[in-house]
């Protein structure tokens, strides 16, 4: 495998990617989202459950992906926990990078597709649940939104390519 | 204490560990090295080009050292190039052809050569070389009906791996050989046997290659020498200019430490050629078909049986993401590779697995295994115990995410 390059991992990573917290499915959750593929080799799903007054009681999440995306998803659940949604909307990849002190450049990726993931439920919880926007949030997707959107892309792009999907 | 020792406190280490990434990294032994240190520390470090004591004594044990490893291949010790690494190798037998024949622009390559092979070829599509791709059955096995196709009177060269180094897959050289010369006596025909040597009897007496390229370091030998053999006849340019060594191709210094250990490891392997790839078979099956029995969901990537490399496993774990494999396999102690597009910088899956069909997240959950002489029983039945608890966690994270 010629090509595959070890890459050293802040020790927080690994912590979490042996102990992570908030793993699994919740079955009483508010909102459900997913960012990513499986064919990309990355994928998050978010689940959040969210009180009347639009706050985070509870978050958690499943991984298909590295061991940094499970720690920047596991670290994003961490983050979120008792704000509202517009605390937890304001998060960015940089924030849960740093957080996890420091994302190798190649997985800064990891932690955009898990601030992805979080948005789309957030957005989700909105449009669907509430029917209405509050004001804070941006009508124009973010870029963390974007990246979610371009994985996606190119894990279509890849399964054409093979011909595969 | 710094963030890797950190990292490493952290990870923390298994009692028992077990060694099988011998793709990416490789050690030497005692043996080995015991060959190696006269050259760093006594005498015969002289230059064999000088015209003094020290430098004939390095001659003499230069050609002597180049006998030994000449002779598994049945070849004659002058054609055998010594360069620094089979990457080195691989693109003197590409770039150095071009080079050296400039009528003809055609490189014709299998999908699942090495990327050295590879991308040394399509680093020419600068100077008009033209290269064709020749696909692989699911097994791996390069398609022969369209190298037959693909070849013209524009074909300069064609390079076809020996054995693959991902999935094992053992090539049909003899026949690909024949099929390029019954075409045209010209056309050059390269072999990477960089995953072959030592592993398959490579006679090139009888089975004729122009060029073919081995390594040190893929049969225990030290890193930083490797081999590329070229049929006498064949017109070939280094790829940079130097001093007048004894290596023509390569013209550096001779490096006769590591020529000692590439020697010894040579001579280590083929005393007991029959009876290490004996071993290493039956580990190998013992390893595939253990995780197939054991673990729900596995695929096998390659051949089986005989028509896969002794040393070589490769499996694909469904609903399990490589990088995060090797990471918890490592945690116990288990130290293997993945074609998963997170362990490559480039974020793409493994071309091999790609081109043999697999589904990108069947590439994403593979795990490479290489076995050696150095392998023990003891060391596969605790990775065989082992290895269900780890692809259990890693599934439990996945979760209920489709796949």
């Amino acid at each position: 495998m010629s090509s595959r390059i070890p890459l050293p991992y802040a020790p927080r990573v690994l912590e979490l990617f042996q102990n992570p917290k908030n793993l699994g499915r919740m079955e009483d959750a508010t909102v459900i989202a997913s960012a990513g593929s499986p064919a990309c080799g990355d994928m998050i799903a978010f689940y959040l459950k969210i009180d009347e007054t639009d706050t985070i009681t509870k978050s958690s999440f499943e991984s298909y992906g590295c061991a940094s995306n499970i720690a920047a998803a596991s670290q994003l659940t961490i983050m979120i926990e008792n704000k509202t949604l517009e605390e937890s909307w304001n998060f960015t990849w940089n924030d849960v990078s740093e957080a996890l002190g420091g994302l190798p450049s190649v997985k800064t990726h990891c932690g955009s597709l898990a601030v992805g993931a979080l948005r789309r439920a957030i957005r989700t919880y909105f449009n669907e649940i509430k029917k209405s926007k509050p004001d804070w949030l941006p009508g124009a997707l973010t870029k963390d939104e974007k990246h979610a959107l371009e994985e996606e892309a190119l894990a279509e792009k890849l399964g054409k390519k093979y011909k595969l999907l | 204490m710094s963030e890797i020792d950190k990292l490493l406190d952290q990870h923390g280490k298994a009692i028992t560990e077990v060694y099988l990434d011998w793709e990416n990294g490789s050690k030497i032994e005692k043996e080995v090295l015991d060959a190696m240190i006269p050259f760093y520390l006594d005498r015969k470090f002289g230059n064999p080009a000088i015209t003094h004591r020290f430098g004939w004594e390095t001659y003499d044990f230069y050609i002597g050292a180049k006998k030994t490893i000449a002779k598994p291949l049945n070849i004659n010790p002058q054609s055998l190039a010594i360069t620094q690494s089979f990457t080195e190798s691989n693109n003197i037998a590409i770039k150095g052809i071009v080079k050296a024949n400039k009528k003809k622009k055609k490189i014709i390559l299998s999908e699942v050569e090495h990327l050295s092979v590879i991308h040394a070829a399509k680093s020419l599509y600068d100077e008009g070389v033209k290269v064709e791709i020749i696909p692989v059955t699911n097994d791996g096995v390069v398609n022969l009906d369209i190298l037959q196709e693909k070849l013209d009177d524009d074909t300069l060269l064609v390079s076809i791996q020996a054995v693959n180094h991902e999935i094992g897959t053992i090539q049909p050289v003899k026949e690909a050989y024949e099929i390029v010369k019954d075409k045209n006596e010209e056309i050059i025909f390269h072999s990477d046997a960089t995953s072959a040597f030592g592993r398959l009897p490579l006679d090139y007496s009888k089975l004729e290659v122009d060029l073919a390229t081995i390594s040190s370091d893929r049969i225990l030998g030290p890193k930083g020498i490797a081999g590329l053999y070229v049929k006498e006849g064949i017109k070939i340019r280094p790829l940079y200019e130097g001093q007048l060594s004894v290596e023509i191709l390569s013209p550096d210094v001779e490096n006769s430490p590591l020529l000692a250990g590439f020697a010894k490891a040579v001579e280590l392997q083929f005393a007991r050629f029959d009876e290490i790839n004996a071993e290493t078979s039956r580990l190998r099956d013992k390893l595939l078909y253990g995780f197939q029995t054991t673990i729900p969901r596995t695929d096998i990537n390659g051949p089986q049986g005989q028509n896969r490399a002794p040393d070589n496993v490769n499996i694909s774990f469904l609903g399990c993401e490589g990088e995060a494999l090797t990471v918890e396999s490592s945690m116990n102690g288990i130290y293997a590779s993945s074609g998963s597009a997170c362990t490559s910088r480039v974020l793409m899956p493994s071309h091999i697995l790609t081109a043999i069909g697999r589904k990108p997240e069947e590439a994403h959950g593979s795990l490479l295994m290489k076995l050696t002489r150095l392998n023990t029983e003891e060391e596969i039945d605790y990775v065989l115990e082992t290895m269900p608890k780890v692809i259990k966690r890693i599934r439990s994270i996945t979760g209920g995410i489709q796949l």
